[in-house]
């Protein structure tokens, strides 16, 4: 069975087979440079970074099915955010008090009111002790959970790129009697010795209640890692000898590191980013546990479960429905980020 | 050998003082304050809430506090905003509480997570490898409180234990096998959910490891030589592919304040989590520093003895 990725298409098979026909002709033609040049014209140009990626990402199945999950969980988000706000086909925060603890698949009682009454005409994944439909909320819930991770993500990668690629490319420029990577790598390494969910914890009860105080405080303690092996990638990629050459050919500085150097350090970086993506989202559960979470008007998982485990046993689908979404949808994302590692990683390769 | 263990504890030193500072001004620039904890309380008047920031100095410069944050601690006088008792005998109380669920937790992670990643690594590509490598996945991606819930179901449900707290209550007329079985049922559950996390990421690492040092030329060698599977796979790969495992030591220490809160939080366990949470809910800023700070001197002190012990097993590593 195949799977099909955007943009792979039908590469795999003909550039195997064109490898073998390569190998051979260098052998074959080894000692004859004139006829080995003209087999090189006939030749495909060589795999690119990308197609290699690829081809191992598809051979990792686990990685694949995290990929597709994720993938529908993107399209289920999108579409929560648009059926449950802006044209709400699924009304998150309709509270139909006759209608409360239904277990999933169950239609409404004959008493609701018939507008009050869920879009497919049953409640999908039962309601919850408010009456409220549990299967809108957790469509809501998925965009805002996701945009949790993503926003928490894209502060702390930010964060980190910019700490970690000044402290390698201007580590040795001295500030009066510091140099710029010690400022920075000391106080990066005071910010790892807190315990991190502590601390997120202490400033989110601090901080007045918001989504958004959620995502920028989970984005804003978790950049240490990110700034750390940028910083080892910066250092060892200044050496190479494409940006010596780069440097010799004059190219204003803010060039080479953009465009040069900063593509050669990402592997890693999206590798730390999707599994910050799990952990985030399993962080903000773990607030909304504590009674820290996203503030009532939005549901996100997190909430939805918390909410739900007080009725562990009147109404289990309350506490196993989120429970179970968040696992898959963690797992997910932890898959793809170990089969990233592997596909991105010229050192595990040969394993 | 001994320059380098006094020039590394001089710049933790150093990184504990710009630590101490963070921690400071992280507590005291975010807004909502100890004298605000219940505004909406009709007697708490405006002379009222004067008084409480004299008394805890939040009038003062945000220098000034530290000055007398940091002479507090070291006097040992320091008392917390909530009961006014002293900060440290506070912590050591409820360290003590915490320590047999770190121990416990500790040792079955490193007794679980070794033989696993080992097992796992020799017999690449096995079964056994592939669903312990997709588990450790799925461990790590459970909500910690989702999958306790589950424990606490299934234990109490099935086997009919206690398992909320750190002791049953009333059980002190009790016959001392009784108790001591009530204390053990308390401690397991806990420190279970605590290891699973650890026990998931370490075998990986374990594995990786193992596969790493598998694939290199002198463990060929011993092949090519005609040693049994075994003494090439424990007499030769094994020791060093567990050398880097000795700087993690390090990095547990930490964990003994952070990871525990939600775990302490959902078993009624008065550790030191608990003792954090219920700092942050009362605004008691000594606390919440002190804890940090703590956390920090662990840290630090973690990775100094690793560093230390990773040059004394390691020959390879020359301190300089």
């Amino acid at each position: 069975m195949r799977w099909w990725i955007p943009g792979s298409g039908c590469i795999k098979e003909p550039y195997e087979k064109e490898s073998k026909i390569m190998d051979k002709s260098s052998i074959n033609f080894s000692s004859q440079a004139p006829a080995m040049s003209l087999a090189l014209e006939a030749l495909p140009p060589p795999e690119t970074p990308w197609q290699e990626f690829l081809r191992i990402f598809q051979k990792d199945y686990q990685a694949l099915f995290g990929f597709w999950v994720l993938m529908l969980l993107l399209f289920i988000a999108l579409a929560g955010k648009v059926l449950t706000e802006w044209w709400v086909v699924f009304d998150p925060e309709m509270v139909r008090l006759t209608d409360k603890f239904l277990p999933p698949l169950s239609v409404p009682t004959p008493d609701s009111l018939p507008t009050d009454r869920p879009f497919v005409g049953m409640y999908l994944m039962g309601t919850d002790e408010l009456g409220r439909d549990v299967f809108a909320r957790m469509f809501q819930g998925s965009f805002v959970s996701l945009s949790i991770g993503f926003v928490a993500v894209g502060i702390s990668l930010s964060i980190g790129i910019v700490l970690g690629g000044l402290s390698g490319f201007y580590g040795h420029v001295k500030l009066g009697f510091i140099t710029v990577d010690t400022l920075i790598m000391r106080f990066t390494d005071a910010m790892m010795c807190f315990p991190t969910f502590f601390l997120i914890l202490t400033a989110v009860a601090l901080l007045p209640p918001s989504i958004y105080t959620i995502m920028i405080i989970i984005g804003l303690f978790s950049w240490m890692g990110t700034a750390r092996f940028v910083r080892a990638e910066f250092l060892s990629i200044r050496e190479q000898d494409f940006v010596t050459a780069a440097k010799a050919l004059g190219i204003p500085e803010a060039r080479i590191i953009f465009r040069h150097m900063v593509p050669n350090a990402l592997a890693p970086v999206f590798v730390s980013a999707t599994i910050g993506v799990a952990s985030a989202i399993l962080t903000e559960s773990g607030l909304s546990f504590l009674g820290f979470g996203v503030p009532p008007p939005y549901a996100t998982w997190g909430n939805i479960l918390s909410d739900g485990k007080g009725f562990v046993f009147d109404a289990p689908w309350l506490f196993f429905i989120p429970g179970i979404a968040i696992f898959v949808v963690v797992l997910a994302f932890n898959l793809v980020g170990e089969g990233l590692r592997e596909a991105l990683n010229p050192k595990l390769r040969s394993r | 050998m001994w320059n380098f263990i006094l020039r590394n504890i001089g710049q933790r030193l150093i990184l504990l003082v710009i630590v101490s500072f963070v921690a400071h001004s992280f507590i005291h620039l975010a807004p909502g304050e100890p004298s605000e904890v219940d505004p909406m309380n009709p007697r708490m008047k405006p002379e009222d809430i004067a008084k409480i920031r004299a008394a805890f100095h939040l009038d003062d410069p945000l220098h000034v506090q530290y000055a007398y944050w940091i002479r507090d601690l070291f006097n040992g006088e320091l008392k917390s905003f909530k009961d006014s008792q002293p900060v440290l005998p506070k912590i050591w109380d409820r360290f003590l509480n915490s320590l047999p669920l770190f121990i416990l937790a500790t040792i079955l992670v490193w007794t679980l997570a070794f033989p696993a990643g080992i097992y796992g690594a020799v017999h690449r590509g096995g079964l056994y490898d592939r669903s312990t490598v997709f588990l450790s996945y799925a461990l790590i991606s459970v909500p910690g409180f989702f999958l306790s819930y589950l424990a606490i179901l299934w234990v109490v449900g099935w086997l009919g234990v206690p398992v909320i707290s750190i002791k049953t209550f009333g059980m002190e007329q009790a016959e001392p096998a009784y108790k001591i079985m009530d204390r053990v049922w308390h401690l397991v559950i806990p420190s279970v959910m605590l290891a699973i996390g650890g026990i998931a990421v370490l075998s990986r690492y374990v594995r990786s490891q193992m596969l790493e040092v598998l694939s290199q030329d002198y463990v060929r060698t011993a092949r090519a030589k005609g040693l049994q599977e075994n003494t090439v796979i424990y007499g030769h790969a094994l020791g060093n592919a567990l050398l880097p495992f000795v700087t993690m030591f390090g990095l547990l220490l930490p964990g003994l304040i952070g990871g525990s809160v939600i775990f302490e939080q959902i078993f009624a366990w008065p550790g030191l989590g608990r003792l954090a949470y219920e700092a942050i809910l009362a605004r008691d800023f000594p606390v919440i520093m002190t804890l940090n700070f703590i956390a920090a001197v662990l840290t630090l002190s973690g990775t100094l003895l690793s560093d230390i012990l990773y040059a004394v097993v390691d020959p390879r590593i020359r301190l300089h």
